[in-house]
């Protein structure tokens, strides 16, 4: 079943940025995009699972830390070598100050 | 289009070619038996792991969507340039419109160790596996070679319980590519792993026993081990290129588009040896993943006509137990050094030009902790930026921040 998970406060994360978010023995990496919305992805890349919290967010792109692997973290979209697999997405919102995502 | 070659550069090169538009026949040609598989693994977590798993760039049946025409297993002993054609191990020909050589490159021999069945090379899935195969538990293992792929192997091995020394001929480690500090970094946390490093030193025999292999130092000591394992540099594949006359020059020699001497044909990755942008044209020939993938695609595009510039920030990395290494740029282009040290013992190195140009970065951490800051440096070094070296010191100081202004 889905619930609704507080993964942490806004002000946590800057602007273009992102922070990993542990739970219940999965991993995640939440995003602050420029405009100041807010995603999530599961954490780990597609290519060599390695943590995306450690690499670059420019624009609505995460870069991977190892390989230089993108994403639109948005999408999920993978965006060429050397990932081809797509990064899965889940459902965020921001109450009361804090970042909320849906995980089933 | 066809590409000799199908490693990490012959591969990409054969997508980017059907991902650029182009709809006529592909052919890629390699020598193993694999399909196309990523080499970073054999050396680092692959080894660890000591799995015969294989980590391809595609399977088969994406080559076939794609169609890209695999000849596995074959090599290609001639190049007809005149009626461009190029000659098969069996006989056969392949006509070309564009050639792409991606031929990588092959261990350099120790000519001491020919004949030895207990001196091995890593290149290859198979040589990996041949390695992996001896390293057991209490196996005495002597590295020749203090380069990334001999301390790769050492983290590798130590990791499978086996007893490992690393003999380096220069004064340090990793010389040739890596500034002093982190390479020290790196010596520490191989000997604090018991790997026992001796620099300075030069192998002067190599015998063979009944259950392994005497290696004799040039001081007259005898070290014994059931295996050793040379990883003493690479040499590019270019002898095919030098045979039919294009042009040679620590490997084969292209411009800027990648274009051989001869205008039907390209060459990229581990084989070629480039002119970069970046520094004033100083002619480079780099062993590093990145630049495989990068230059199979631009060479991939020029052989459509794109007419496209090789301007890029070399970038590699190494993993040895729980550190990561990053280097962008090259740091030998810098005069001087400003060092930045973050969380955890993680540091950064900027190497700056005489003229206050950022030329390089370099840096060491547990994990990924300097991917960011590397990938963030390498922007700054493809603009050519010139930041404060009072600002690059202090961690304060976001380096996206130095990106914006």
């Amino acid at each position: 079943m889905a619930e609704w998970i507080e993964a942490c406060a806004a002000g946590d994360i800057d602007e273009e940025d992102v922070m990993r978010f542990d739970h219940a023995g999965r991993t995640f990496a939440v995003y602050r995009s420029p405009d100041d919305e807010y995603f999530a992805t599961d954490g780990l890349c597609t290519h060599e699972r390695v943590h995306l919290a450690d690499g670059l967010v420019m624009d609505d792109i995460i870069e991977c830390p190892k390989h230089n692997g993108r994403f639109n973290y948005k999408t999920g979209a993978a965006k060429g070598a050397p990932v081809c697999v797509n990064l899965k997405t889940y459902p965020v919102k921001v109450t009361a100050g804090k970042v909320l995502i849906e995980i089933e | 289009m066809v590409i000799v070659g199908a490693g990490e550069c012959g591969a990409r090169a054969a997508f980017a070619l059907r991902e650029q538009g182009y709809a006529g026949p592909v052919t890629l040609i390699g020598a193993e038996r694999h399909l196309p598989y990523e080499r970073p693994p054999l050396s680092k977590d692959g080894m660890a792991a000591g799995t015969d798993s294989i980590r391809t760039i595609a399977d088969a049946a994406r080559f076939e969507a794609a169609g890209i025409a695999l000849r596995l297993a074959t090599e290609v002993v001639s190049i007809d340039r005149a009626t461009r054609k190029v000659g098969l191990g069996d006989g056969t020909e392949v006509p070309y419109e564009k050639l792409l050589l991606a031929t990588g490159a092959r261990p350099r021999i120790l000519p001491l160790a020919e004949g030895s069945r207990n001196c091995l090379y890593l290149r290859t899935h198979d040589d990996a596996g041949a390695i992996a195969q001896r390293l057991r538990p209490g196996a005495r293992i002597v590295i020749v070679g203090g380069g990334f792929i001999g301390l790769e192997l050492a983290a590798a091995a130590r990791g499978r319980d086996c007893t490992v020394s690393v003999h380096e001929a220069l004064p340090r480690l990793l010389a040739r590519a890596v500034p002093q500090d982190i390479a020290v970094v790196i010596a520490n946390a191989h000997r604090a792993n018991g790997v026992d490093i001796h620099c300075g030193v030069s192998i002067a025999a190599i015998t063979d026993t009944d259950h392994g292999v005497l290696v004799g130092m040039a001081d007259g000591a005898a070290i014994a081990a059931d295996l050793c394992i040379i990883g003493i540099g690479a040499v590019p594949n270019a002898e095919l290129a030098d045979q039919v006359g294009l042009a040679v020059e620590n490997g084969i020699r292209v411009d800027e588009q990648l274009r051989a001497s001869d205008p039907a044909i390209f060459a990229a990755g581990d084989c070629c040896s480039f002119p970069l942008p970046l520094y004033d044209g100083r002619r480079v020939r780099l062993e590093a993943w990145r630049n495989a993938q990068e230059q199979g695609a631009l060479a991939a595009r020029n052989m459509l006509g794109a007419d496209a510039l090789h301007d890029t920030v070399p970038w590699f990395w190494s993993d040895q137990y729980q550190l990561t290494l990053q280097i962008a740029g090259l740091p030998d282009e810098g005069a001087r050094t400003v060092r930045r040290d973050l969380d955890d013992g993680a540091f950064l190195l900027f190497h700056l030009a005489a003229d206050g140009r950022l030329v390089a970065a370099s840096g060491i951490g547990p994990g990924n902790s300097v991917a960011r800051d590397i990938r963030l440096a390498e922007m700054l070094i493809a603009r050519r930026a010139s930041p404060q070296a009072e600002k690059l010191a202090l961690a304060e100081i976001k380096l996206k921040s130095l990106l914006a202004a």
